[in-house]
């Protein structure tokens, strides 16, 4: 093993150098590296073939924590690990549905219970070492190992069993499943690959912490992505280069990617990133507030800019539904008489103007969400569920229902009085470094007012605001946004069980605190185990319907994904899912050959 | 006489001034925190005395704006619709100097909006934000200084009076003040104060945290003038006469102190207005959706803003009247005051 990993560096260095050495022979000679070899199964990958070479330049709003994907939890690094790392099967972003990735294949068994997976021949990692089952069986301990603490773990965990993995042979695996598992194959999206060669003695020593860190050297580390690392440089940049070994071919046979070095740019903020992709010292640009791609579309030089319509992200308002029991400040507990009532949080549903937060938020560049799933999420968006216009009257028709009246206040507005006659007065809290939320709220402000509610809009920064919603509990009503990480109900589990860590309005409960939480939490456990999609479609629909009548969140919006890149660059098609626009970055190239490279 | 004319010649200035948003009520043709959803960044509307037929009206009028169709920001002139200027009309409701009801408005118009300085995101008439922040602006740097001088006159006058060890802790105390950078003092110290507050306490505090941080420098300007007024011959001989204490500082001493008060507060006012800004600026003055020149100011924070949308930029220009006002002012006050030698008030305060 070790002698066959020092012969083919070797090799690789020799023919490096020969291009140096022999002009004439270079062409031939890199080709030569560039064909996949026989015993090899490389997959082809369908669309337009590009040209090799160059180097791409992104920016990042910070610096990635860690290139060790068992261990990232922040965006960062998980956009540069997206680059460096491959999974057994892969989510396609772009038709949002599975195809086979380092699998070759992967059987089901009848019961749904069991998942053979055969592993394509001749794979191997960025630093030339072989791929086989036994990598695999090591990187599915190292996700389940709970001392581990990886994100990944609770994926894994099915009916309350972890997943056992058992090798065949060197090409082939079982997975056991305790119960059928609805996201099927799904699940292995995003659980790279590990090399048993470079972290299993780290590992065993529990120091998995301390490799792959950003100062790891270059030599030490090695993925199935596209990319691998080639130099840090703190503060300003991380550069990868492109992974000779890598295991996907284009259409004429041609290994990929097509870029020789991806470089990655720290620009904390998103004005900053406008300004470099302006220069042109980024050569791509995504995430992109409506604002920010308007200014580039008017100013368009030499580049062209897409909206890719509606993400995954949703915006909404809740509530503070908590269960505080005695420690509930009286203030709050008299607010919270309105917030349960659902007719109260009917009328503030029907008295929001989405249409005016699409049109003034997202300057037109979004969508109104009447519901959790977002119409970006084709699959499983409850298309059933109604879109009512803005209505004050009914919002004031169901207000009166529930015991309201208005007197006439001060200023001579309508004051909204509750049946005690006390007057309605609540604050939302937005993140202050959200300007499009604290938008939002700034509308509803607005919006509510014409029903006589006093409302406050309180920006707090990020960090105090969580800590207010998921631990203090100290809050009136609050305008949060969520970015499923995909296109699959499971991805937001958490957040509609009513023991979820993430379910807002009243997170972690003992016993669904109502009658319809307990009932989407039948359904949500319902779907996690049907097998068909159609059969958890329908149950899932059924959970979009309960939220939409009850509203614990009042759905307001969601954005486009819009991003941007220059108009040498090909075969650049944004998706709705992350990540955006690198998600295919195997296959982008320069038109103009490595003209650019230079920058 | 001369310095008595330029004075009044200020003054006459900085009365209009103050009037004129005083009554913001009246001035502004709309309220402050109405938004008119369908004019979003709109530009500022041009008035015409001449139509497209080239007739010539008595009255200015204007064409209303019509958003482009699949445009956000972008809007064209209804040419076929012209609607006049109404002068003295009945407009929205409103507090004339904060106390009187009144719907009376220098100007508006029915049927269309009329927004000479353009519109926010909101669609939110700019000069009545500016009109209206202008308010809680020049009141939080009035009151803010009123505060200051307060103190300052208080503890200079202590210190120079008494002397002794009471001067000595007294100015010890003002050293860290002075030397302390005076902008991030104020964002600590708005920092330990709740941020869920109602717009009236948001205001106060703001005042109040203005008012405490800058009154090291008057308070040493008063004591110096304290201290050499005690020494002066009528001060002595009052004191000979057996003068207490109180009835010296408030009939012989602070008198002398009234040049040196009036040139800081006039130094102070356009100094504090801009601490009121900066704080609003960076989000911590009075919320969403009251406006003050900070607050509308803020908005260029934007990049999107700041490269799209000038008239943004006009609540920048508002205040320039204002600080010339108070800076001719304060020239004019220190030459009444003391033509033949320059002392105290030039001193700058407040880097």
């Amino acid at each position: 093993m070790r002698n066959r990993h020092a012969s083919s560096q070797q090799c690789w260095m020799l023919l490096s150098l020969l291009p140096a050495l022999a002009v004439g022979l270079a062409p031939v000679v890199i080709a030569l590296a560039q064909q996949p070899a026989p015993h090899e199964d490389p997959l082809t990958l369908s669309g337009e073939a590009g040209r090799s070479g160059g180097r791409l330049v992104v920016s990042l709003r910070a610096e990635p924590k860690t290139l060790n994907p068992v261990l990232a939890t922040d965006a960062p690094s998980r956009e540069v690990i997206a680059t460096m790392r491959a999974d057994l099967v892969h989510i396609n972003r772009a038709t949002q549905l599975t195809e086979a990735a380092l699998a070759k294949s992967v059987k089901v068994s009848s019961d749904g219970l069991q998942y053979t997976v055969t592993l394509r021949q001749g794979l191997r990692f960025s630093d030339g070492q072989p791929l086989d089952a036994d990598d695999v069986l090591f990187s599915f301990r190292v996700y389940l190992d709970e001392s581990v603490h990886s994100p990944q773990r609770d994926l894994l965990i099915v009916g309350g069993k972890p997943i056992t993995v058992r090798k065949i042979d060197a090409q082939t695996l079982v997975f056991q499943f305790a119960k059928p598992y609805g996201v099927g194959e799904r699940v292995f999206d995003g659980l790279a690959i590990l090399p048993r060669h470079l972290l299993e003695k780290p590992y065993q020593d529990g120091k998995l912490a301390q490799i792959g860190t950003l100062s790891t050297p270059a030599n030490q580390w090695a993925g199935l992505g596209p990319f691998r690392l080639k130099e840090y440089v703190a503060g300003q940049r991380l550069i990868l280069e492109r992974n000779p070994y890598y295991w996907k071919t284009d259409t004429k046979g041609h290994r990929l990617p097509y870029l020789d070095e991806l470089v990655f740019l720290f620009v904390p903020s998103s004005d900053a990133q406008v300004l470099r992709f302006q220069s042109g010292e980024a050569d791509v640009i995504s995430g992109l507030g409506a604002e920010n791609f308007s200014v580039l579309s008017r100013q368009r030089r030499g580049y062209t800019m897409v909206d890719a319509g509606p993400g995954l992200e949703y915006n909404f308002l809740f509530f503070n539904l908590n269960d505080l029991g005695g420690k509930t400040a009286p203030e709050l507990a008299r607010k919270q008489k309105w917030f349960r009532e659902v007719k109260f949080r009917q009328a503030v549903s029907a008295a929001v103007d989405r249409q005016a937060i699409v049109r003034l938020v997202y300057q037109g560049r979004g969508a109104a969400l009447w519901g959790p799933v977002t119409p970006g999420n084709r699959r499983w968006v409850d298309t059933e569920i109604g879109h009512p216009a803005r209505s004050l009257d009914k919002a004031r028709q169901l207000l009166r229902e529930a015991g309201f009246t208005w007197t006439s206040g001060a200023s001579g507005d309508p004051a909204l009085k509750d049946a005690e006659g006390r007057p309605v007065e609540f604050s939302i809290l937005t993140s202050s470094s959200n300007a499009d939320r604290t938008k939002m709220s700034t509308l509803i402000q607005d919006d509510l007012k014409q029903l006589g509610m006093r409302v406050q809009v309180v920006p707090l920064e990020f960090r105090s605001l969580i800590d207010r919603v998921m631990q203090t509990k100290e809050y009136d009503a609050c305008v949060l946004g969520l970015v499923s990480f995909d296109a699959d109900p499971n991805s937001d589990i958490n957040v509609w069980l009513s023991n979820g860590g993430t379910h807002l309005w009243n997170p972690s409960q003992a016993h669904p605190a109502t009658q319809w939480e307990g009932e989407i939490d039948r359904l949500m456990e319902e779907q996690l185990t049907a097998t068909s999609y159609e059969q958890r479609k329908k149950l899932y629909d059924r959970v979009q319907e309960i939220l939409a009548a009850f509203q614990p969140m009042i759905f307001l919006a969601s954005p486009d994904i819009l991003a941007g890149a220059k108009n040498t660059i090909g075969n650049f098609h944004p998706a709705v899912l992350e990540p955006y626009v690198l998600w295919n970055v195997e296959q982008l190239y320069l038109r103009n050959g490595a003209a650019n490279g230079g920058r | 006489m001369i310095e008595r004319r330029k004075l009044a010649k200020w003054l006459v200035v900085l009365v209009a001034l103050h009037g004129l948003i005083a009554c913001a009520g009246f001035f502004a043709p709309y309220d402050p925190v109405e938004q008119d959803r369908e004019l979003p960044y709109a530009r500022p509307m041009k008035l015409h005395l001449i139509d497209t037929q080239g007739r010539v009206h008595m009255r200015p009028f204007f064409y209303p704006l019509r958003i482009r169709e699949g445009s956000f920001d972008q809007y064209d002139e209804d040419i076929a619709r012209a609607m006049s200027l109404k002068f003295f009309g009945e407009g929205p409701r409103y507090r004339l100097l904060g106390l009187v009801p009144c719907r009376l408005h220098l100007f508006g118009a029915a049927g269309a909006r009329i927004c000479l300085l353009g519109t926010d995101g909101y669609g939110r008439d700019q000069l009545s934000r500016i009109l209206y922040g202008g308010q809680v602006s020049l009141l939080a740097g009035l009151l803010g200084a009123g505060i200051t001088l307060s103190l300052g006159l208080g503890i200079g006058a202590a210190a120079g009076y008494f002397g002794g060890w009471r001067d000595e802790v007294l100015m010890r105390l003002t050293e860290p003040f002075l030397a302390l950078p005076w902008l991030y003092m104020l964002l600590g110290l708005r920092a330990f104060l709740p941020l869920a507050v109602s717009p009236l306490e948001a205001f106060l505090l703001i005042v109040i945290v203005i008012g405490a941080v800058g009154w090291a420098r008057p308070a040493r300007l008063v004591r110096g003038v304290v201290l050499s007024a005690k020494e002066r011959d009528f001060v002595r001989a009052a004191r000979g006469f057996g003068a207490p204490n109180r009835y010296l500082l408030w009939r012989h001493v602070l008198p002398e102190t009234s040049s040196v008060l009036l040139t800081q507060a006039a130094i102070l006012i356009p100094q504090y207005v801009l601490a009121e800004m900066t704080l609003s600026f960076l989000g911590l003055g009075v919320p969403e959706p009251l406006a003050s020149w900070g607050n509308l100011l803020a908005n260029l924070q934007q990049y999107s803003v700041l490269t799209s949308y000038w008239w943004m930029y006009l609540p920048a220009l508002a205040i320039v009247p204002f600080f010339l006002g108070y800076l001719g002012l304060a020239s004019a006050l220190q030459e009444w005051a003391d033509p033949f030698k320059v002392e105290g008030g030039r001193e700058r305060s407040m880097g």
